[in-house]
């Protein structure tokens, strides 16, 4: 039985970087755990000895050329960014 | 209504490329239809007649060659148009331009193809009713107080109003599939790796198919037959040869096996597409075809083993949308911290549904739940394809319902996610096994309501899929039914 | 009484990979370019955009692979880190988690009187960030993503270290190899090798290991060694008073050369790696990794055990001669351009080293050629130069390129053997140093090499010796037997 508590809820709010309410943290714990138990029902199928699958296609050893391409004129970045000091893109102060 | 609005993309192609019509006028009077109903509807999110006009005038230049040559083809706003806003109808990217083109939008311009208008869907394609895009909630034009399906519901609802010949959407759950049962179109989820992705925005990487919505099997065939291929830019994408879809249609079906999963026929299931279903399976007997019950038996673990692989693969290429480099970025100021910064441009900028997605797949993968959710998950997979394996080994090719109702009404499930997440049964398996799966509609219910049926194929066996569709459709006139309530305006 | 400690290290290493493009992407990789212009959708990660694995980093990294004798995995697949950095477009890297391209491998580092053998506990392949510009930055800090998809090969090794000078050791040896191979210039102040350590000091003899603490911000193999020395120091100290040493991450302060504790409290990341589901498993077929090994070059302990036997040179010069690989194959060169082995290293190891040492300069940087110093050591052997007169050549060699004999000729340094030409100097130096040939008549042969030694001067070193040495005997033996 799947019980997400508030302290899982802002856990997992602080690594996906989501600012929550105690509103959505209250409304949050009550729909994750009700999903996550559904998914408990998975503990009842046997899969010992079972592979996972993470690719669906047998497909192995794709590259590409060690060659230049081109690539993005360079002021795309810049223009594309919310916020920007000549080609940089700005961010707030990271503190190392 | 200009007829020339109902012809099927084909039919369009065919009288460009005699001249009889010119791609401005046909453009000009698609715009038109869709100030028409798009008020009504809302499969549009816009659709910018100056640049449509331009890239026609470019094409009325020059030779009228290409399969597609000057057809309109609408593109779910989560496939990159390069030049073009392309925001997964998500608050957080808007203004987002792509500055390239997706591989399949290269592929449909290089036979002459105009793309057209940016279609709505659900929120990054988290979801199965157009109800959560930041732009407004998309109706079925069958009936315009129901859901057309998601996500790509506007995608489907357009093609079914006649507001575009063909449109793209994508598919991870069932996102093709579904509205376009519910919209009483065609649409086709290819196999895994059959249509490159290269410039679809990413939901599950390891789920995720471009595909055609298309008013009938030819259109389906045509577009497929386009946009697939081996791409250098996706490793994901499959070095096989693309046969010619529309030349083979009208192969023959005789003899082939049909094997009818029990699994999706149970409760839950809405008797009138019970109904539907088991007369479709009578329709493809008399074509010479033989239906028979088949068991796969791990179909009721599909949804969990699907959400919790989704939401990991979701929660991991949604983390990019953090206000740094594009779209939406929120600030208190210069006192922000970049903290702060991520956190309330992610707060402000995803919907409910997204962030309870990117929660739900973050904890399947956090330390201490990765071996009992995510890799548990993986592991159900692959019993899922195995199930799909077996039944193949016996069956050409597998008929179920394409959603075990038809559309609800808008608002019903939205606030029950389960219940939301519970209506993709049915399509859910084939993303999971990676098999292609094609939806086309099989009968109305009593209040009127498109009904589809869904075949499965082996992989890369699109051409079979095809085939059987497109005697079934010969043999019916589903496809040929239009909805009232936007039949004039 | 003090106790006595025992100290364990292991370092990991991050080295960029001589490619021309990217790891995931066709952007060049070239070092210096206007910011944000080396970047494409890829290497953004703007929406819709996807990796394909670069063949040549792929190859590079199996390559080191068997050079430090590791490994290869079976079945090698990426995987996703995740967490969230500006300088990371995607907030998640690509890298390696449980089926790394390498595994349980060894290195030999040769200290001054032992060799360390340290084992290597995994190779394998990951992209790298952008860069941060914090300095004079107002409100906010930038970000340049020319660097973001760099190909990084990361070697950790096992913590079989216990000394600074064996870090040294094994971190010179690496880099050695990596050059040899043409991997990497593993230069740290360009930022091609970044290397973090970790330190733990225990009682001596004591079973368990003791706490671990992390070393970033190393700039240079000096930087290394000085972090590894103080923070061996601050644990002993710690443990001598009994207090507890914390596991946590420090960073090395180059200006004040101490090691001080992360601002921020970095709570233990919880990277929630997954299989990438964007790039598929590789396998390396048996055959093909033979093919690999066959092509790897002679690596420098092999160069230098060849080198003692082919050329009959001692450890010592061995290894200086084979630590850096355009060097070694200078030497050999000029062996090759007619130079004898003994004196070759002889001016390998000591002219042009300290030449490339007081300039700062790479032997490519020179305009030095093998064929010329074998030309100009000949001239040396054969005594037809001095040696003072040979470095003078040597350094314009360096400078110009042009070979000796146009540098000889052109400065009017011949050796002068003319006793005609010598007559005039070896007069006015007899008339000058009346003292010692006043020493010399009365016996003391040594004044001889003194008037010798001051007909060397006079002719700035141009000279012949010997035949100085004659004539001058001739002079004072007339001298004597005159009177």
């Amino acid at each position: 039985m799947a019980r997400v508590t508030p302290d899982d809820v802002r856990h997992v709010a602080m690594l996906a970087r989501i600012a929550l309410s105690d509103h959505d943290v209250r409304q949050l714990e009550q729909e994750l755990t009700r999903l996550l138990d559904y998914m408990d029902q998975l503990r009842r199928v046997a899969t010992d000895g079972v592979e996972p699958t993470t690719h669906v296609l047998p497909l192995k050893n794709v590259l590409r050329e060690d060659v230049i391409q081109p690539g993005l004129r360079s002021d795309v970045v810049a223009t594309l960014a919310p916020h920007r000091q000549g080609a940089f893109v700005k961010v707030p102060k990271v503190l190392e | 209504m200009n007829e020339w609005l109902t012809l099927t993309a084909q039919a369009l192609a065919e009288q460009l490329r005699r001249g009889e019509l010119q791609p401005s006028d046909v453009l000009r009077a698609l715009a038109a239809r869709i100030a028409d109903i798009n008020p009504l509807v809302h499969a549009y999110i816009e659709a910018d007649l100056e640049s449509a006009l331009t890239r026609a005038a470019v094409l009325e230049r020059g030779p009228r060659r290409g399969k597609l040559y000057g057809v309109p083809i609408g593109v779910k706003d989560n496939i990159c148009v390069a030049g073009r806003e392309t925001a997964c109808a998500s608050r957080i990217l808007a203004g987002f331009r792509a500055p390239y083109a997706a591989t399949v939008i290269q592929r449909l311009e290089a036979e002459g193809a105009v793309m057209f208008g940016r279609l709505n869907m659900d929120e990054f394609a988290f979801g199965s009713s157009t109800e959560t895009s930041a732009y407004g909630i998309t109706k079925n034009p069958w009936d315009l107080d129901r859901i057309p399906g998601g996500s790509s519901g506007g995608s489907a609802a357009a093609v079914a109003a006649d507001c575009a010949f063909a449109c793209l959407g994508s598919d991870t759950g069932g996102s093709i599939r579904q509205p376009a049962a519910l919209c009483g179109v065609v649409g086709l989820k290819p196999t895994y790796g059959r249509v490159s992705r290269y410039g679809l925005i990413a939901f599950a990487s390891s789920l995720d198919q471009i595909g055609p919505l298309t008013k009938d099997v030819t259109d389906a065939a045509l577009l497929l037959e386009v946009i697939a291929g081996h791409d250098p830019a996706d490793s994901t994408s499959a070095p096989l040869e693309v046969p010619s879809y529309t030349q083979h249609l009208t192969a023959s079906v005789e003899g082939l096996r049909i094997g009818i999963p029990q699994e999706y026929l149970g409760a839950g299931l809405d008797p009138e597409v019970k109904a539907a279903l088991a007369a479709a399976g009578q329709q493809l007997e008399q074509l010479g075809m033989r239906c028979e019950p088949v068991t796969m038996p791990h179909t009721p673990s599909a949804i969990a083993t699907y959400y919790l692989i989704a939401t990991a693969e979701a929660s991991s290429n949604l983390a990019r949308y953090d206000g740094v480099q594009y779209g939406l970025r929120v600030t208190d100021g210069t006192g922000t911290t970049l903290r702060a910064m991520y956190e309330q441009t992610r707060a402000q900028g995803l919907g409910a549904e997204a962030k309870r997605r990117i929660l739900l797949g973050t904890y399947a993968l956090s330390r201490g739940y990765y071996e009992a959710y995510y890799l548990k998950a993986l592991k159900v997979r692959t019993l899922i394809k195995q199930d799909f394996d077996r039944a193949f080994e016996r069956y050409d090719c597998l008929l179920t319902p394409t959603s075990p109702t038809p559309a609800f009404r808008i608002g019903e499930r939205i606030h029950d996610p389960l219940s939301m997440y519970l209506s993709d049964i049915c399509t859910i398996s084939a993303n999971l096994a990676g098999v292609p799966a094609l939806s086309l509609p099989c009968g109305l219910t009593r209040d009127g309501l498109p009904l589809g049926m869904q075949l499965l194929g082996r992989p890369f066996e699109e051409a079979r899929l095809l085939q059987i569709a497109y005697a079934y459709e010969q043999a019916t006139a589903w496809h040929t039914k239009h909805p009232e309530a936007v039949a004039h305006a | 009484m003090r106790e006595a400690y025992e100290t364990v290290i292991g370092l990991e290493v991050h080295v960029q990979l001589n490619t021309q493009t990217k790891i995931f992407c066709g952007c060049p990789t070239t070092f210096g370019a206007p910011p944000n212009s080396q970047v494409c959708p890829v290497c953004l990660g703007l929406p819709g955009a996807l990796p394909v694995l670069n063949r040549q980093a792929f190859e590079l990294t199996l390559r080191t692979a068997l050079a430090l004798h590791c490994q290869i995995s079976e079945r090698i697949k990426f995987d996703r880190k995740n967490y969230f950095y500006p300088d990371l477009p995607k907030n998640y890297q690509i890298s390696q988690y449980d089926l790394p391209v390498s595994h349980d491998g060894w290195v030999d580092a040769p200290l001054e009187d032992r060799t360390v053998r340290v084992r290597i506990h995994r190779a394998h392949l990951e992209e790298d960030a952008g860069k941060l510009l914090h300095e004079g930055v107002q409100d906010g800090s930038l970000v340049d993503f020319n660097r973001a998809g760099i190909p990084l090969l990361e070697i950790v090794s096992e913590p079989d270290l216990t000394s600074s000078e064996a870090a040294h050791a094994y971190l010179t040896t690496l880099k050695t190899i990596l050059q040899y191979l043409d991997v990497s210039d593993c230069n740290m102040e360009e930022g091609s090798l970044r290397c973090d350590v970790n330190l733990s000091v225990r009682r001596a003899g004591a079973q368990a290991l003791g706490t671990k603490v992390e070393i970033k911000n190393l700039n240079s193999f000096k930087a290394v060694r000085a972090a590894l020395v103080f923070e061996q120091h601050r644990q002993q100290q710690l443990l001598d008073r009994g207090e507890r040493i914390v596991q946590e991450t420090r960073l090395w302060d180059a200006k004040r050369e101490l090691t001080a504790s992360m601002r921020s409290k970095e709570e233990a990341s919880d990277y929630r790696y997954f299989p990438e589901p964007d790039l598929v498993p590789f396998e390396v077929a048996r055959d093909a990794l033979e093919r690999i090994r066959t092509t790897l070059p002679e690596l420098p302990h092999a160069r230098a055990e060849r080198f003692m036997q082919q050329y009959g040179l001692p450890p010592y010069d061995a290894h200086v001669l084979t630590a850096d690989k355009a060097v070694a194959e200078f030497f050999e060169a000029t062996v090759t351009g007619g130079a004898p082995a003994q004196p070759a290293a002889h001016w390998v190891m000591g002219e042009v080293l300290s030449f490339l040492n007081a300039q700062q300069l790479t032997l490519a940087r020179t305009s030095l050629q093998a064929a010329h110093l074998a030309r100009l050591i000949g001239l040396v052997e054969r005594h037809e130069l001095t040696r003072p007169v040979a470095k003078e050549v040597f350094v314009e060699m360096a400078r110009s390129g042009q070979d000796p004999q146009t540098i000889i000729a052109a400065k009017g340094w011949r050796r002068v053997a003319d006793p005609q030409a010598l007559a005039t100097v070896v007069d006015q130096v007899l008339a000058e140093q009346t003292q010692s040939v006043a020493d010399y008549r009365r016996g003391k042969t040594t004044a001889l090499m003194y008037l010798v030694g001051q007909c060397m001067k006079a002719t700035r070193g141009q000279a012949d010796p010997t035949v100085v040495a004659e004539l001058l005997r001739q002079r004072l033996t007339n001298l004597m037997t005159k009177e």
